[in-house]
């Protein structure tokens, strides 16, 4: 065992080459300071956060092809602007968790809160338990897999990308929606505006199937599924309107 | 922003704890609420008569100068002890007797609680001088609801502080904010429910007060409150017995409920919990909107 100061103030010990941040000892600010700092220099790409005790920003803005575990709940906006890493909470997240996200994985063992996956541009967002409402607003383009339930107004205004989601949905589905593929196994409470329920064709059944083996589920059959888009009927849509511009 | 935190015990397991487990809960709640704190616990319940948290400003105020004037003028027997700024008094009278005495003949004391079982104390300041000055510490009971107040629709003063009592035994305590509370303040108003100040939560806690007087059970009152008031909030509730929480249909105001065999606690975030006995394994889940969750003791 060997102990590196990395960076200021920060306890972290290299155990067979897996970086160990004991929460219990550091700040979060020295937590991702030391995550960021592999950016330049990739010296340790595994990592051990042990102590979350529900704190906010856990390993945000990551940026370099890290594995980091994060032993217990997290708070608000964790793994927030994720690129590359691929982050796994072993327990439930606050609000906002891998809002932003660029690219890289995140795994959610239990529940989260609101506004999971939140306007994220791309990767994969794996929620284990639920997530609660407006899971996935105005998302640009991630994939989102839910196993549980989701809340209200979950796709509010989103644009890209997918949603999964293998129980219920709560009200207000999809309201607004651009181009996000929602696929929902269970119920759906109601139906935002403009959202429609849609044909399930063999590329969805494709989707779905190649969506699932990236997330590694295999108690799923994308056939169970039923698929909602966009009507497009709302006034962005209409090319008529153009010329108010 | 405003923080909230509950703790009730399902059984009497941690009752001699009860401020313990509960002081890391308020001053975890800090940084949502640094202007002013206060709780309201519920222990040492009297079986005949009642009970009522005074308080005022001047801290060598004659106390038992008050508690003879009430024996001699109510011919009543009068119990007291003092905390701080406030003095719990246990009366053998109901407790509107001592309401109007004082209102009449000592209106500098101000009437925190009354009831049973509760007592309430707040202060200005940051919920860490509270638990101190308060002893929370110390404090034994059935279940505690505290708040951590960032002010927005009303002064921060200690009346402005929560949480807020209308009526026997009953407390609320509230994070997000009420629109619709100056109109209903006047209906309630005209039904006989007194305010104290302008303060939206105060309403909240006067419309279930009105409730229950209608008959509703704590279940039923806060079914109304989810249609008429208007605003958004995450509630919780206390009773003599019971314990509840609620959020609005819309959900902006954030709230983890963790319950163990011995414990229901709720917190506005789960850093509030965590150092709880038994946490690691406890049923952690964020309360749904416009879900009522009440526990009661001795409920059938």
């Amino acid at each position: 065992m060997t102990t590196n100061n990395l960076a200021e103030n920060t306890a972290i010990e290299t155990v067979a080459g897996v970086g160990t941040v004991d929460l219990a000892k550091s700040s979060v600010r020295s937590l991702n300071q030391a995550l960021h700092d592999q950016h330049e220099q990739m010296d340790i790409t595994q990592w051990e956060v042990l102590n979350p005790k529900g704190q906010h920003n856990l390993a945000v803005g990551l940026d370099a092809n890290l594995k980091v575990d994060i032993r217990g709940h997290a708070g608000y906006y964790c793994a927030g602007m994720n690129k590359e890493a691929e982050v796994t909470v072993h327990g439930n997240t606050g609000q906002g968790v891998a809002e932003n996200m660029m690219s890289g994985v995140v795994r959610i063992k239990g529940s989260a809160s609101s506004a999971a996956g939140a306007t994220a541009h791309g990767g994969l967002l794996v929620i284990e338990g639920d997530a609660g409402s407006r899971c996935g607003i105005s998302m640009k383009g991630a994939d989102i897999l839910v196993k549980g339930n989701v809340g209200h107004m979950s796709c509010f205004m989103a644009q890209a990308g997918t949603l999964v989601v293998c129980g219920d949905a709560g009200e207000a589905l999809g309201d607004s929606l651009y181009e996000v593929h929602i696929y929902v196994k269970g119920s759906v409470k109601s139906l935002g505006a403009d959202c429609i329920e849609k044909e399930m064709r063999p590329e969805h059944i494709e989707e779905l199937t190649e969506l699932f083996e990236r997330a590694g589920i295999d108690d799923q059959d994308p056939k169970d599924f039923k698929r909602y888009g966009s009507a497009r009927q709302l006034y962005n849509f209409k090319v008529d309107n153009a010329g108010a511009y | 922003m405003c923080g909230i935190v509950g703790l009730y015990l399902k059984n009497d397991k941690y009752e001699n704890q009860l401020g313990k487990l509960f002081s890391p809960m308020l001053i975890a709640m800090t940084e949502r609420g640094p202007d002013s704190a206060g709780f309201a616990v519920y222990g040492d319940a009297v079986e005949e008569g009642n009970k009522l948290t005074l308080r005022h400003e001047d801290e060598n105020y004659d106390w038992d100068g008050l508690a003879k004037a009430i024996k001699a003028n109510l011919g009543t027997d009068v119990e007291w002890f003092q905390n701080s700024k406030v003095a719990v008094f246990k009366v053998a009278t109901d407790a509107e007797t001592v309401e109007d005495y004082l209102e009449q003949n000592h209106d500098d004391v101000l009437i925190m609680s009354s009831g049973k079982s509760i007592e309430i104390l707040k202060e200005v300041g940051l919920p860490e001088r509270i638990v101190e000055m308060f002893k929370l510490g110390e404090m034994k009971g059935s279940h505690i609801i505290g708040h951590t107040r960032m002010a927005t629709e009303s002064a921060v003063t200690m009346a402005g502080s929560h949480p807020f009592s209308t009526g026997l035994d009953l407390c609320l305590v509230h994070n997000g904010s009420l629109s619709n509370h100056n109109r209903l303040r006047q209906v309630l108003k005209r039904e006989g429910i007194e305010f104290d100040t302008e303060n939206d939560s105060e309403v909240a806690a006067g419309y279930l007060t009105y409730r229950l007087q209608q008959g509703d059970t704590l279940n039923e009152a806060l079914e109304h409150a989810l249609t008429e008031l208007d605003g958004f909030y995450t509630f919780t509730v206390g009773t003599k017995d019971g314990f509840a929480v609620v959020r609005d249909p819309i959900a902006c105001k954030p709230a983890v409920i963790a319950e163990t065999d011995d414990y229901v606690a709720m917190a506005s975030e789960y850093q509030a919990l965590t150092t709880l006995p038994g946490i690691e394994d406890a049923k952690v889940w964020e309360p749904e909107p416009s879900k009522i969750y009440v526990w009661e003791r001795n409920s059938h």
